[in-house]
């Protein structure tokens, strides 16, 4: 049940994410999601092991803590600037998060399940976080705020791992874990370096590399 | 236990001792029918031996590979020698596969003569390598199809067997493709013995020679071993032509002298050859050893058919 | 047991080989090799312990993943190619110290050593892999790793382009593999390797992955017409590597089709057709290529070509013992194959080693600048001489006995209840014979005799360390030339088990070789000993006669194959620079001809294009904003989540 409170939490914060347009609110968002989402590992196993504390307390960190301070130290790097006004206005992302909410359920309804996960809300808040993800990464201009769609992308995967947490060794999920860590920390890099090149965070004038 | 040995020797001082004979022969013959007495039969018997007196000299572009020609086409000869079957029905060393042995031995003395010609780093020498090694590509599959051919007839892949049963298949309906068979080979002797109408072992146009070119650097005794293998490669390879005509009696008191005897008219008729005919067009060579692959391509069928 | 742990030692030894190399500096070198041999010692072993023992092994790793499992199996098959793997690449890298030594070329000879272990790690997996996961990760590893060590000096643009060119065939080839495999797992039920139901062969599928696997192990082992990148991957990789490449990685293609010959109870006749027609075309064709080469290098891959060619020939003989259910035809033939993979993983390293040597004492391999280098480099040119008399296929050396054993195998065929066409192969075997001897005497005769022809400068021999693996292979050659009835029982496990019941040795008497090489050299010394008594003087070159001779007027290489070139000037096409030559006095004039590759630049190269033209109308779905591409990626993903869920 109380999982349940914590997956409801996760997709407002997907909602928040999607209506907010400063960087540091979304960071801290995102931050917020990645320790909600240490503890729902937590509940998830009956036992608690060292090994499943110790996992759930690296997901929270690395998510919760790590990522979203190597976000910020690339933030106060780059001179402030207003995000440029996205593709699609921030309404119009509301409601399409909506549609994407309503999808997920819709989704949800279709996929067979094992009977301990059928009344939580495990698979719409993953699609949910997937599309809520997907949103960030076309709709916004800015480098930053798509490098937080990426972050809510591998949320929304790694929610939906959790399902089959007896079945998946715990190695898995550590890879995941990783992949997630060199991919920021690329992106931080490349970030650095577009910005470096072309004075400014807007990804829309990458256009410009075509071939 | 007696008569492998008997043959073996009989082989063995055959060859070394009458080999010289042939060119020989072939000499005198060409002097005939040019109306002049012309020199002696047995004129390279004095030719080896003067040359075995004599000092070489060697060209300075050369290395130790230059001696490696002759001596290559001696041993050659003399190995070969010993797998093809002369007087008696099997030849002294016997197995199966030795056809094939056989023909890949007179490959590695080519090898080396090559070798030795593009030593000298010479024009003439390299071009005489240049066609022999041209024509070779053409004269190995009409060897080897004739092998096949008469693989075919006989079911063994040795030569004694293989040439045996040909020399008795000619008066049978076999005797069509033998005669492919022996016109194939006989182009083929033509053409690795270097005689016209392939080369002109006389000419000393350089421009027309293919082996009397490879060989004009060598002196003295190298120059000996030179004629004398030249004249064991006559001897083998006549030997192999002979036995597909000659059947075989089974006495050796008649097989040995009648295989003697062949030797002689095949010397005879390749001196006839070079009478009457002239040397082709470098062109019409590729064409004639074409039309030997096609006749032994030919044998092949027919003895396919027969089967 | 003990000899799965001889197979994995040697696995990872050579993997690891050139990892200290990379850490630590200057002793990288010695290091590498001493693993190595150490794997090579391993590898003998075991190979000796298979072949000449009769035992084999197996070995059954856990690995928690759907479909694989880590399943070795060493038979005879694999550890008589397993055997020269490992000793010819410690031998390689013992000659690559100082070829390509650290000290010219810096952290690039780290790299290479390195990626030098990874592949030949990767090839002695691949000679026991029994599971077709396994199978392709390993050559994939191997594939990838000739793909870095023959881009090695990539600041070439032909190097660039070499590379390339083999990245994207080696990739057709592992793609082919992958749908071969997968048809045959479909038949077998499972993706282990193993004997494929009896009737599959004839089938639809069985049909396809014949042709798909043959294409993949084809493109590997560089058989006419899918040889597109051996010219340029060998003309561009440094001398050992291309010893590697040639000598082992090509074997590997042929290993996948014979363990295909292995598998297939009952292969259709016509399989042994297409294997025997590849094989006498390519066979001839590459001839005629590499005598028209003027880069030593390039000359030795098509020679390469050749000689996987010749195996072709031997393995279409086997398979059509195995289709028309004649076991004896199916030893020679497997016997000949095997005979000649492994006398050709001998003699063409040696060769290029050769190639190397001279690469390295003069500063050129174009081979119309080169001359006489046999009394500059004696000791190389005596190895390299050894290396073409093997290559050529003359007794008594180890390349007639492999070609022997394939000519008896198609003269057994020729008799009744046989297969008549292996007239084919007969004829075939022929003509590249001759046209070997033409091709390696004229290279032996243009580099090494005569004159030089351009100004070398100084030129030096190669320095010990270089020649002393050359040395070691030149005397296996011979030693198995002269002793090939040493191999016998090794050729007879190997062979049979590509699934016959007979003995090489009641077929096939070794041992009169030897017999004839001895009287043959005991003729020849007698004969040698007698005529270089005689005193002699050395003089000027006479030529009949000619007064003024110079290095200039000595046969080229393109002038001693002319004869041969022109008559295949329809397949060739050489590209034709001819003078033009006015009045009476001309000036000096320049003819240059090259010969590319036909295939590459008049097959492929234009379909690539061809291809690169019909797709460029699809550029209108490169927007140039990665937003766009991150839509086009969650459309793909809802279109399948409503396709898999309707």
């Amino acid at each position: 049940m109380s999982i349940n409170l914590l997956l409801a939490a996760i997709m407002l914060i997907n909602f928040m994410l999607v209506a907010s347009s400063r960087v540091s609110k979304c960071i801290q968002l995102a931050a917020f999601q990645g320790g909600i989402l240490g503890l729902v590992l937590v509940l998830m196993h009956e036992r608690w092991t060292v090994l499943v504390l110790l996992m759930a307390m690296s997901t929270a960190a690395i998510k919760g803590i790590l990522i979203p301070y190597m976000l910020n130290r690339a933030q106060d790097r780059m001179k402030a600037q207003r995000e440029p006004e996205p593709y699609v206005g921030y309404t119009t992302s509301l409601v399409l998060a909506a549609v994407g909410t309503g999808l997920a359920f819709l989704l949800a309804r279709h996929l067979p399940l094992q009977a301990g996960n059928l009344g939580t809300l495990f698979v719409p808040a993953s699609i949910m976080a997937l599309f809520t993800g997907f949103l960030l990464l076309i709709t916004r201009k800015r480098a930053l705020l798509q490098v937080v769609g990426y972050l809510v992308l591998e949320n929304g995967v790694y929610l939906f791992s959790l399902l089959l947490v007896k079945e998946m060794p715990l190695l898995v999920e550590t890879g995941v874990l990783l992949d997630l860590v060199v991919g920021i920390a690329v992106m931080g890099i490349v970030i650095n370096h577009i910005q470096t090149a072309f004075d400014s965070q807007d990804t829309h004038r990458l256009a410009h590399l075509k071939d | 236990m007696i008569r492998p040995v008997l043959t073996f020797l009989a082989q063995v001082s055959l060859t070394l001792a009458l080999a010289p004979l042939l060119p020989g022969i072939i000499n005198k013959v060409k002097a005939l029918f040019a109306g002049r007495v012309g020199p002696p039969v047995l004129q390279l018997y004095f030719d080896l031996a003067k040359l075995m007196r004599k000092d070489s000299v060697y060209s300075r572009s050369s290395t130790g590979l230059f001696l490696a020609g002759p001596v290559a086409s001696v041993a050659v000869g003399l190995t070969a020698a010993l797998m093809v079957p002369m007087g008696g029905a099997g030849a002294p060393l016997h197995f199966t596969g030795d056809a094939i042995v056989f023909a890949y031995l007179f490959g590695v003395a080519r090898f080396f003569i090559v070798l030795a010609a593009l030593d000298t780093g010479s024009a003439f020498e390299g071009m005489g390598a240049s066609r022999e090694v041209t024509f070779a590509v053409l004269a190995e599959p009409a060897l080897f199809l004739g092998l096949a051919a008469l693989s075919m007839h006989c079911g063994a892949t040795s030569l004694g067997p293989m040439l045996a049963a040909a020399s008795k298949g000619w008066n049978t309906a076999s005797a069509g493709p033998l005669v492919l068979v022996l016109a194939a080979w006989t182009i083929v002797f033509l053409v690795e013995n270097c005689r016209i109408p392939f080369d002109d072992p006389n000419t000393h146009l350089e421009l027309t020679m293919i082996h009397e070119v490879m060989v004009l650097d060598h002196s003295g005794p190298g120059l000996g071993l030179v004629f004398y293998g030249a004249s064991l490669k006559l001897w083998v390879l006549g030997a192999l032509v002979v036995k597909l005509c000659l059947p075989m009696s089974g006495r050796w008191w008649l097989d040995w002298p009648a295989f003697v005897a062949g030797m002689a008219v095949l010397a005879m008729g390749v001196g006839v050859v070079e009478s009457v005919m002239a040397r082709l067009k470098l062109r019409r060579v590729s064409q004639a050893l074409i039309a030997a692959v096609v006749s032994g391509t030919f044998g092949f069928l027919l003895f396919l058919l027969q089967a | 047991m003990l000899l799965s742990t001889l197979f994995f030692s040697a696995v990872f030894l050579a993997a690891f080989s050139g990892v200290p190399g990379l850490v630590l500096q200057r002793v990288g070198g010695w290091t590498a090799s001493v693993l190595l041999a150490g794997a090579a010692l391993c590898g003998l072993v075991l190979a000796g312990a298979v072949l000449y023992g009769g035992m084999t092994w197996q070995a059954d790793l856990p690995w928690r993943l759907p479909n694989a499992h880590l399943l070795f199996k060493g038979d005879a098959l694999g550890s008589f190619i397993l055997a020269p793997v490992v000793l010819v690449s410690a031998l390689l890298s013992v000659y690559g110290k100082d070829y390509w030594s650290e000290a010219e070329h810096g952290y690039a000879a780290r790299q290479l050593r390195f990626f030098f272990g990874i592949c030949v790690g990767a090839m002695v997996l691949l000679t026991a892999a029994a599971n077709a996961l396994v199978f392709l990760f390993a050559w994939e590893g191997m594939a990838m790793m000739g793909f870095f060590m023959i881009t090695i000096s990539d600041q070439d643009a032909s190097v660039r382009e070499g590379g390339w060119v083999y990245f994207v065939a080696t990739h057709l080839g592992t793609l082919c593999l992958f749908a071969g495999f997968s048809l045959l797992a479909s038949a077998t039920g499972t993706f282990d390797l193993g004997p494929l139901p009896a009737g599959f062969a004839a089938t639809a599928p069985g049909t396809a992955a014949f042709l798909l696997l043959l294409a993949g192990f084809g493109l590997k082992a560089g058989i006419g017409p899918l040889h597109v990148w051996l010219p340029g991957a060998h003309a561009s990789a440094p001398s050992h590597v291309s010893a590697l490449l040639s000598g082992l990685m090509l074997k590997m293609g042929i290993l996948g089709l014979l363990r295909l010959l292995a598998w297939t109870p009952d292969p259709p006749l016509w399989w042994a057709g297409l294997l025997t027609g590849l094989g006498a075309t390519s066979g001839i064709l590459a001839l005629a290529f590499a005598l028209a080469q003027k880069d030593l290098k390039r000359m030795l891959a098509y020679s390469s070509i050749e000689n996987v060619s010749i195996i072709f020939l031997g393995l279409g003989l086997a398979m059509a013992g195995k289709a028309r259910g004649i076991e004896a035809l199916v030893m020679l033939g497997g016997a000949g194959a095997l005979f000649h993979l492994l006398n050709h993983t001998l003699f063409k390293p040696l060769l290029f080693m050769g190639a190397g040597s001279v690469m390295h004492g003069t500063g050129t391999r174009d081979m119309e600048r080169l001359g006489g280098l046999a009394k500059a480099m004696p000791r190389t040119s005596l190895l390299f001489l050894v290396g073409s008399a093997a290559i050529c296929g003359l007794p008594p050396l180890n390349g007639f006995a492999g070609e022997w054993l394939i000519y008896l195998g198609s003269f057994r065929a020729l008799g009744p209840g046989g297969w008549l066409w292996a007239v084919v192969p007969l004829v075939a075997l022929a003509i590249i014979g001759a046209l070997a001897v033409a091709c390696f005497t004229r290279a032996y005769g243009v580099i090494f005799l005569g004159e030089p022809r351009t100004d070398l400068g100084p030129v030096h021999e190669a320095p010990d360390s270089m020649l002393r693996p050359m040395a070691v292979v030149a005397g296996l050659c011979a030693a198995i030339g002269l002793a090939p009835v040493a191999l016998q029982p090794a050729l007879d496990r190997a062979a049979s088990d590509l699934g016959t019941t007979a003995h090489l040795s009641g077929l096939a008497s070794l041992g009169y070789l030897s017999l004839v090489a001895a009287i043959g050299l005991l003729a020849a010394a007698a004969v040698w000993d007698r005529v270089r008594r005689a005193p002699s003087t050395v003089a000027g070159t006479w030529d009949c006669g000619y007064a003024a001779p110079t290095a200039r007027i000595q046969y080229t290489g393109a002038s001693f194959a002319q004869m041969l070139t022109e008559s295949f000037y329809w397949v060739l096409r050489p590209l034709e620079r001819r003078p033009r030559i006015q009045g009476l006095f001309p000036r000096s004039a320049v003819f240059r001809i090259r010969t590319p590759d036909v295939f590459l630049d008049r097959a492929v190269k234009p379909s690539v294009d061809f291809a690169a033209w019909a797709m460029s109308w699809l550029r209108i779905l490169q927007a140039g904003h990665l937003p766009i591409y991150i839509l086009y990626v969650v459309v793909t993903l809802v279109a399948l989540f409503v396709w898999t869920l309707s």
